[in-house]
């Protein structure tokens, strides 16, 4: 316990977030009640989650919706406890706004493993988690929407109800407390009953007492899988992402930025572009070109035909050098060692092994877009992002204005994986818009464009020492190296520049729920400075690979089952963790004769909260292609709020995760990625995607996230099925560099 | 050089050069913004519409070779759509929805040539459609549930 003395000491660099000295927050400013955002033109707002006008009842669901079914399930909260009617309701987004913050991402600040922290470790985050309302924190990420909304949002939906019964009883000559409410109604005893749209603007100035919280037993729309609120509008062509808005006069616009990365723009021959038929414009925006025209096409087209003279890259010229330079990072002292048990330097290792991973592209379906319109000194963006308040900051920046002429809205995401956190295409929006003041601008990114300026799930390095006696793991100690996407990517979010033991570098593997005598983890961090930053599961996406694809080593040396030999290593450290482990070997019927042509393989990755356990089955006929056939998944996320959003989660999670694992892989030339667009770069498809299943456990005491604890062990699992299938151990990823898979 | 153009029933003229690609007309001058761009080289599917009642990828069509009527997700009245996208509502199908209204076109092609695919059949046709969601499962579960409802409805 002494441990949090040295910690707090100093700035302590986490998982998600990093918090500079929260005790120097004073107490009255946590406790002051956060300012309401919503400035309804009609109806009224009962507090920053809800307004109900004439139309009806609106939830603000202030996370971005990047298929994740987060404002499904956040508007849930509120309408649980307000009694609002599920078919009637309207969600949106809502403003960029301080008391939007997310005090989740906090939950990982102490350097301790989730699976075993102690109730005191948890109401020290909790305290942290409050300071990160006085940073304001708007940010959708790290699978912590749902954790922290879970409170807060139904306290906002019963606040709500008892204000609405309060104006009641007074209209109604009745005690409040005999008052019962349904589908947006307050209903007397005697059957009289009044519309909460009739009740709402003198209802919003009621102050009540908070109410209590509904037992789970009472919950009539959590726990169930409710029809998503977005679903309409996205199987219609409804569903408006930042590209789709529509503004008279609008302008079509592209950019192409020096695709070697840190190089610059030494000049260029705009000429060739404005002979293209539709280009109006070529803009200078210092490190390459935008173009604007009159439609997007003749945008792209004029943006190829350009001139550029580009200025070199900094990074290495090969991608060997590239790994060259990141496994020189092992020649320093580590920056962390989290986990470190008995004495792994006196051990013998058995097994001496390097792991490997690429640089990897978020590759979301829509591309990188926004619309921007600078109007009399006033910007209106709308751009998906993962971080509203930070994307207005950098807005006003590059238009030249005040953060309080920006309007920014926060249409649908065409898929996020951390990528739309990053503020770059706000800024390029802003400043083409004031640039062309009075012409609303749709930029949209080519797929080139995309997969060149990513900013990357870094590549690393593991080396790995192990070794087995009598059947169980008596060592494990792994040194990994990367570059710290928790430098480069909070750096950026905060404008702070992180010291201190890099959390984020090792989660995936220092913090598993592993009973090992002599266990070591160390982070060693690579001076290499491609862009990088949170990539579906950030460093669990490649730790959890390492950690478990050389478990999976131990068991084979122990010549022991897989799955058992975890099983007796994970029940000592994590019941719940061991439960996954065995609801995944009863949906697989592990343990059955598996026919010929088929390699079974198993993983476990406890992230974010949630271990989760995968079985993938590879088949092969012959000397054909392998084919990824069949995966089993179980997760304890801890009660569930809407399951068929849980499941969608886990494979969406284990397809991103196998599909990176199989064929995703990003090398530099001369700093400029190899890779432009999907024929390079592919993911999985309908037909080479596997058969599902996912088994829901809630033994978990706590709760945890589940968009993101689908990749880790999806990747290590398909690994392990390799090594079943062929006899083959690879420690290099992707996969197909290896084997031939069915593409 | 101006093309005339029937989308969803709709007679367009459109100002745009005929090599322009349908996809960027339907964007951008038309306003039906439900097809989208994806990869621009027919590797994902998300632009798909039907021309004549055949899915093409609009990002490889120049607007003045479109050879016939043109049917978007916007497009109302239509039986196969509409089954689609009350079994892609029923199987809650959607994630971030950015690829869906390809897929659905892309399904519309499939079932208008064969009422009752099999698993592969619908694997094989829906193989050039991307989803970085991963919601091939309930897409495929989806097209086998439209196509039962189509049958019923005689109107496969």
């Amino acid at each position: 316990m002494s441990r949090l003395g040295t910690i707090t000491r100093r700035t302590l660099l986490v998982g998600a977030v990093a918090v500079a000295g929260g005790a120097a927050f004073g107490i009255y400013q946590l406790r002051k009640p956060v300012v309401n955002p919503l400035r309804p033109e009609d109806g009224a707002t009962l507090n920053p989650y809800l307004i109900i006008d004439q139309q009806g009842i609106t939830i603000i669901a202030p996370r971005a919706e990047m298929g994740q079914g987060v404002h499904t399930t956040l508007a849930a909260l509120v309408a649980e406890e307000l009694d609002a009617d599920w078919e009637q309701l309207r969600v949106l987004h809502g403003p960029p706004a301080a008391a939007y913050y997310n005090a989740a991402l906090a939950h990982g600040a102490l350097p301790v493993p989730d699976y075993a922290m102690k109730d005191w470790q948890r109401s020290v985050t909790a305290g942290i988690g409050a300071a990160t309302k006085l940073l304001g924190l708007q940010v959708t990420g790290g699978s912590t929407s749902t954790v922290d909304a879970f409170e807060r949002m139904r306290l906002a939906g019963a606040s709500a109800r008892e204000a609405l019964k309060a104006v009641a009883a007074e209209r109604l000559g009745v005690e409040a407390g005999v008052l019962r409410t349904e589908a947006g109604r307050v209903i007397a005893p005697d059957g009289r009953e009044i519309d909460y749209r009739d009740l709402a603007e003198a209802a919003a100035s009621v102050s009540v007492p908070q109410a209590e919280l509904r037992h789970p037993n009472d919950w009539k729309l959590l726990g169930r899988s409710l029809p998503r609120t977005d679903m309409r509008a996205k199987v219609t062509g409804q569903a408006q992402y930042s590209t789709d808005i529509v503004l008279p006069g609008m302008k079509f616009a592209t950019v192409r930025i020096c695709p070697y990365l840190g190089g610059g723009m030494a000049g260029f021959d705009a000429s060739p572009a404005l002979a293209v038929p539709g280009v109006e414009q070529v803009l200078d925006l210092g490190d390459g070109i935008a173009v604007v025209a009159s439609n997007t096409w003749a945008a792209m087209q004029g943006a190829e035909a350009a001139v550029i003279d580009w200025t070199p890259s900094p990074l290495p010229a090969t991608p060997d050098a590239m790994v060259a330079q990141i496994a020189r990072a092992f020649e320093e002292k580590p920056n962390s060692t989290m986990r470190d048990q008995g004495r792994p330097d006196e051990q013998s290792a058995g097994i001496e092994v390097e792991y490997r991973v690429p640089f990897l592209a978020h590759s979301t379906m829509e591309p990188m877009g926004a619309t921007a319109h600078l109007q009399d000194g006033h910007l209106t963006l709308w751009v998906g992002n993962q971080a509203p308040r930070e994307h207005v900051k950098v807005a006003a920046d590059a238009a030249g204005i005040e953060a309080e002429n920006v309007t920014l809205h926060t249409p649908f995401l065409g898929g996020g994986f951390g990528r739309r956190v990053e503020t770059d295409i706000t800024r390029q929006a802003a400043r083409i818009a004031a640039l062309m003041p009075g012409v609303p601008i749709r930029l949209t990114w080519s797929r080139e464009e995309d997969m060149r300026h990513d900013f990357y799930r870094p590549a690393a390095i593991a080396r790995m020492r192990g070794a087995v006696e009598d059947g169980r793991a008596t060592l494990l100690d792994a040194k990994i190296a990367a570059p710290s996407v928790t430098r480069a990517a909070i750096g950026r979010l905060t404008g702070r520049n992180l010291g201190g033991p890099d959390k984020g570098h090792v989660e995936g593997a220092f913090d598993q729920p592993y009973a090992i005598p002599h266990y070591r983890v160390a982070g060693h961090l690579a001076d290499l400075d491609v862009p990088i930053g949170f990539w579906r599961a950030v460093g669990n996406s490649f730790n959890g690979f390492f950690h478990d694809c050389f478990i999976d080593e131990l068991a084979h040396a122990a010549g022991a089952d897989p799955l058992q030999f975890r099983l007796d290593h994970v029940a000592p450290e994590s019941p719940v963790a061991a439960g996954v482990l065995e609801a995944v070997r009863d949906l697989s019927g592990w343990g059955a004769p598996v026919p010929d042509g088929t390699g079974r393989g198993v993983a476990m990755v406890w992230s974010f909260g949630t271990p989760t356990a995968v079985v993938i089955d590879l088949t092969r006929d012959g000397a054909g292609p392998i084919r990824i056939a069949r995966a089993f998944m179980a997760c304890d996320p801890g009660l569930v709020l809407d399951p068929a959003i849980v499941r969608a989660q886990m494979e969406s999670g284990l397809i991103y995760g196998l599909s990176a694992a199989m064929s995703g892989e990003i090398t530099f030339t001369d700093g400029r990625a190899d890779q432009g667009n999907f024929p390079d770069y592919d993911a999985l498809r309908m037909f080479n995607a596997p058969r599902v299943e996912v088994a829901i456990v809630q033994d978990n005491p706590h709760m945890g996230g589940v968009g993101e604890p689908g990749t880790p062990p999806a990747m290590a699992a398909l690994a392990n099925a390799l090594f079943a299938l062929t006899g083959m151990r690879v420690r290099s990823l992707p996969l197909s560099r290896h084997a031939e898979f069915l593409i | 050089m101006s093309v005339a153009l029937n989308v969803n029933g709709t007679r367009y003229i459109v100002g745009a050069s005929p090599e322009t690609p349908l996809l960027w007309v339907l964007r951008d001058e038309l306003g039906l913004t439900g097809t989208k761009f994806g990869c621009g080289v027919a590797s994902c599917g998300a632009c798909t519409v039907h021309v004549d009642g055949q899915a093409v990828r609009s990002c490889q069509v120049p607007v003045g070779d479109v050879w016939g009527g043109v049917t978007t997700i916007e497009a109302e009245g239509d039986a196969r759509l509409s089954a689609l996208q009350a079994a892609w509502t029923e199987h809650q199908v959607a994630q971030c929805g950015y690829c869906q209204s390809g897929q659905i076109l892309q399904a519309a092609d499939l079932l208008a040539g064969n009422p009752a695919p099999s698993d592969d059949e619908i694997d094989t046709a829906m193989g050039g459609n991307l989803c970085r969601c991963g919601t091939y499962s309930v897409i495929r579960a989806a097209i086998h549930d439209a196509a039962g409802r189509l049958r019923e409805g005689g109107a496969g």
